[in-house]
């Protein structure tokens, strides 16, 4: 029994972990959504400053210095998402195509460059990642029964970015309802010329959601190869900014329903791992393949409808033209 | 500012809030604004009448600083100024009522009150002050809405309601609506005239845009006429009779009564019994319409759009099949088991002149010539099957063209850049020559001139006279009034009343319109009374 829970108890700690980069994503893509611009290069954004970070890291042996870079870079693809959708008017998911298009060719084209790895960083120490934060007592706690793992195992032994993420669903949350800026944000997103007609200006409340979207975008992919990993890894992300995106329709551009929708994703992806190779009564040993597909089929089924009534914001994906 | 501006002014010329000269504004070829000059005195109502396309809209966009003018002076309050964008009007105590309303559908009235204006970081600080604010201006001028109400919830007048009260939150001196009565019923319209009192009597300039005449005569102190992008004439509203409005709005006399001689009806051509129409998810939009139409006469359907007139256009002509009850075109029988299609229904005799020309009545990159044989290019009377045969297409257009006085007459131009009026034409002339035995006519003046007016009225009315059945949705109530012969009017999806043409007046057909039986009402001369 007390195997079995802390078997359970792993999973949820190993389902946050998997979680924190869905979620910073998911944030990112409330921002840049409810702005009215639609955010698919949420995956180049990750995959170029998960880049990033671990080069960086690699060559300062400074995982702070990653952090800030990959932030950096994450904004800087942002802007040029922002000036090819708002200021030109071009078609959004063209232009996001291509941020994730250029981030796939140019991680590896420069990571050859500099470190003739296969487009591979080289594997960064403990020194130069980020690392788990062991809270005070854990292991005193973590001995009382069926509580004590909880601390032990879900609450301890996290690194700083985990935390990150969860604080920026409240920051994004309060943002969105108690903050002018959330007003407007949520205003352009609605119907851009209100916004213009209150002499408030479209393009700067697009390109200001865009910059806090690039900025936690940046942190998710520093997450995924300087705290999660330990080095980068050509296509490193996988379709997670996808997955976030999906999960941030799934929980209709709120940022409560995007955080319970990247856990879900965050779960199947945890459980697929734990099941591999472990016999299932009935199935037999888990089809690892099939399991490991799991969240991308989900992710399918969820984008193809199954998402019940979700509202989009009205005028996403449209650019704002005022003269006729 | 301004009573410092004022004060200066002095002596016995009125005051100006507002003095453009020479305003320049050109898109492309085309030159919305050719030399325009306005002068707005202090505290009036002033109008500014004219037809679609005259440049109404370009002039109070340039004040607004939607647009920038390409040449010109604008003042306000005598100081010479320039507006670059919404927020520098705004600055200067000008605001604007949309024609299409500039709020955020899903957000509060408080929220789109405070919209821009917020005064703080935190929403919560400015929502406060805001609701205090919106609670004066609500007892100053009695306008009372709900400020935590969702604005897509309101009902159209209070949404417009609103966008008043977020100028005058603004602080707004100037205010100017864009065509404000389109959207409303004859007692929203009433309401919002005692509205602009109520503003003007607390020393509020208001420039009022608008393409109906009777508004101009109601409400305003001052009005100035538009033609062709320039200003034609300025007038004392006093001073001036709609005729004189009307032949300076289009440049030649306007008949504005229809020649209307009593209907001969013949045997019924349309029998509609109980048609209901109720959506998948329960909403009903058609309940229990029973109606008789017979030859030679036109029926008018009054009401506020969407209360059921679309979708019964929709199903008489096919587009949709009623979810229960029964029509009668002629001797075939629609019901829900054996529904009919446009074209079947079109064999029968049954035009339709659809109310959104653009969405179901022409395609816009097409050439006028093959909008003008949509749905019947298969037919004989076009002399076309298989292949289409661009040398008769182009004769059948241009003969229309002669017969429907179509301008410019080019049967390979595209129907886009025809003007709102001509392309209604275009509809129209392909609808009344197939020859219809049943016309089912929805908005035929809708965004169209004073003059195509005229004609399209005098076609149906000729129509009318050969012997076809026509059925008319109209919101416009002086358009069902002039030609038809009997009036239908139909609230939240049902047929409430029915008046014979000389019993119907605009009262009358207001509060059923409105869903009300009660008497107390409005006329024309109530809207005058008070001011």
């Amino acid at each position: 029994m007390a195997d079995l829970w802390l078997q359970f108890l792993l999973t949820v700690d190993a389902t946050l972990r998997v979680a924190t980069p869905l979620i910073l994503c998911a944030m990112a893509g409330i921002f840049s959504e409810k702005s009215g611009i639609i955010d698919i290069s949420l995956e180049g954004k990750m995959l170029m400053s998960a880049f990033a970070a671990a080069a960086v890291a690699a060559l300062t042996s400074s995982a702070l210095a990653g952090l800030m870079t990959a932030v950096v870079v994450s904004v800087l693809l942002a802007l040029l998402h922002g000036l090819a959708s708002i200021t030109l008017r071009g078609n959004q998911v063209i232009s996001g195509l291509a941020i994730n298009i250029l981030a796939s060719g140019l991680t590896v084209t420069i990571g050859i460059a500099m470190f003739k790895q296969g487009g591979q960083t080289p594997n960064l120490s403990r020194a130069e990642r980020f690392r788990p934060i062991e809270l005070p007592f854990a292991e005193q706690i973590g001995n009382l029964p069926l509580i004590g793992p909880i601390y032990r195992e879900v609450i301890s032994g996290h690194n700083i970015l985990v935390w990150v993420a969860l604080a920026a669903v409240l920051f994004t949350a309060f943002i969105l309802t108690r903050t002018r800026f959330g007003l407007r944000l949520r205003a352009v997103g609605e119907k851009p010329e209100a916004l213009d007609s209150a002499g408030v200006s479209v393009a700067k409340t697009r390109y200001l959601a865009l910059i806090v979207a690039g900025v936690l975008c940046g942190m998710a992919g520093a997450y995924l190869s300087t705290a999660h990993g330990s080095g980068f890894v050509r296509e490193m992300t996988a379709g997670k900014g996808y997955i976030a995106l999906a999960a941030m329709i799934f929980g209709k551009w709120q940022p409560r329903g995007a955080l319970l929708a990247c856990l879900l994703f965050g779960f199947l992806e945890a459980v697929a791992s734990r099941l591999q190779g472990v016999d299932v009564p009935l199935i037999g040993e888990a089809p690892v393949d099939l399991i490991l597909a799991l969240p991308y089929l989900l992710t399918v089924i969820l984008l193809a409808g199954f998402v019940g009534k979700a509202m989009p914001p009205r005028a996403i994906g449209e650019p704002y033209v005022k003269e006729r | 500012m301004t009573d410092a501006s004022q004060m200066t002014n002095g002596g016995s010329t009125p005051p100006l809030a507002i003095e453009l000269s020479a305003i320049n504004k050109s898109f492309g070829d085309v030159h919305a604004n050719r030399d325009v000059n306005l002068k707005v005195v202090s505290g009036h109502i002033h109008g500014i009448i004219g037809e679609n396309g005259a440049g109404k809209s370009t002039l109070v966009s340039i004040l607004y600083g939607f647009y920038a003018a390409d040449n010109g002076l604008i003042s306000i309050h005598c100081q010479t100024t320039t507006i670059r964008n919404s927020a520098d009007a705004i600055g200067k105590g000008i605001g604007m009522v949309h024609q299409h309303f500039m709020l955020v559908p899903n957000f509060t009235v408080l929220e789109n009150v405070m919209l821009g204006h917020e005064g703080s970081l935190s929403v919560e600080a400015s929502a406060q002050k805001a609701r205090n604010v919106l609670n004066k201006l609500s007892e100053d001028f009695g306008l009372a809405v709900d400020p935590d109400m969702i604005v897509e919830n309101l009902p159209v007048g209070l949404q417009q309601r609103v966008e008043i009260l977020k100028a005058l939150f603004r602080g707004a001196e100037i205010l100017i609506l864009d065509e404000p009565t389109g959207v409303l019923t004859p007692q929203e319209t009433v309401q919002l005239f005692d509205i602009l009192r109520a503003l003007r009597e607390q020393g509020v300039t208001i420039l009022l845009i608008t393409h109906k005449l009777k508004e101009i005569m109601a409400i305003t102190d001052d009005v100035s006429v538009m033609r062709g992008g320039e200003m034609v004439a300025h007038l004392e509203t006093a001073q001036t009779s709609p005729a004189e409005l009307a032949e300076l709005m289009v440049g030649r006399k306007v008949l504005l009564e229809v020649d209307h001689t009593p209907a001969k009806p013949g045997v019924p051509v349309l029998q509609a019994e109980n048609l209901c129409l109720t959506t998948a998810n329960g909403i009903d939009h058609l309940k229990d319409i029973s109606l008789t139409l017979r030859e030679g006469e036109i029926v008018g359907v009054a009401g506020v759009s969407g209360n059921g007139q679309s979708e019964l256009l929709d199903v008489l002509s096919g587009i949709t099949a009623p979810t229960s009850g029964s029509f009668h075109v002629g001797t075939s029988k629609i019901t829900t088991q054996q529904p009919s299609d446009p074209s079947k229904l079109r064999r029968l005799g049954v035009a339709h002149v659809p109310e959104d020309r653009h969405k179901c009545g022409i395609i816009l990159p097409f050439s006028a010539a093959e909008s003008m044989i949509l749905g019947y290019s298969g037919t004989d009377e076009q002399k076309q099957g298989w292949w289409l045969s661009p040398s008769t297409l182009k004769q059948n257009c241009s003969d229309r063209m002669q017969h429907f006085d179509i301008r410019p007459p080019l049967p390979s131009l595209a129907s886009a850049n025809f003007s709102g009026g001509n392309q209604q034409k275009i509809v129209l002339a392909r609808e009344i020559s197939a020859q219809p035995k049943l016309l089912l006519v929805g908005q035929p003046t809708r965004g169209v001139d004073i003059g195509a007016i005229e004609f399209i009225h005098k076609q149906l009315i000729a129509l009318r006279n050969e012997g076809c059945a026509i059925l008319l949705v109209s919101v416009e109530l002086d358009e069902i009034m002039s030609l038809s012969d009997r009036i239908l009017v139909m609230n939240n999806g049902q047929i409430v009343g029915e008046l014979a043409r000389e019993e119907a007046d605009e009262r009358q057909l207001g509060l059923m319109m409105a869903g009300i039986g009660a008497e107390d009402g409005i006329t024309t001369s109530q809207m005058r009374a008070g001011s």
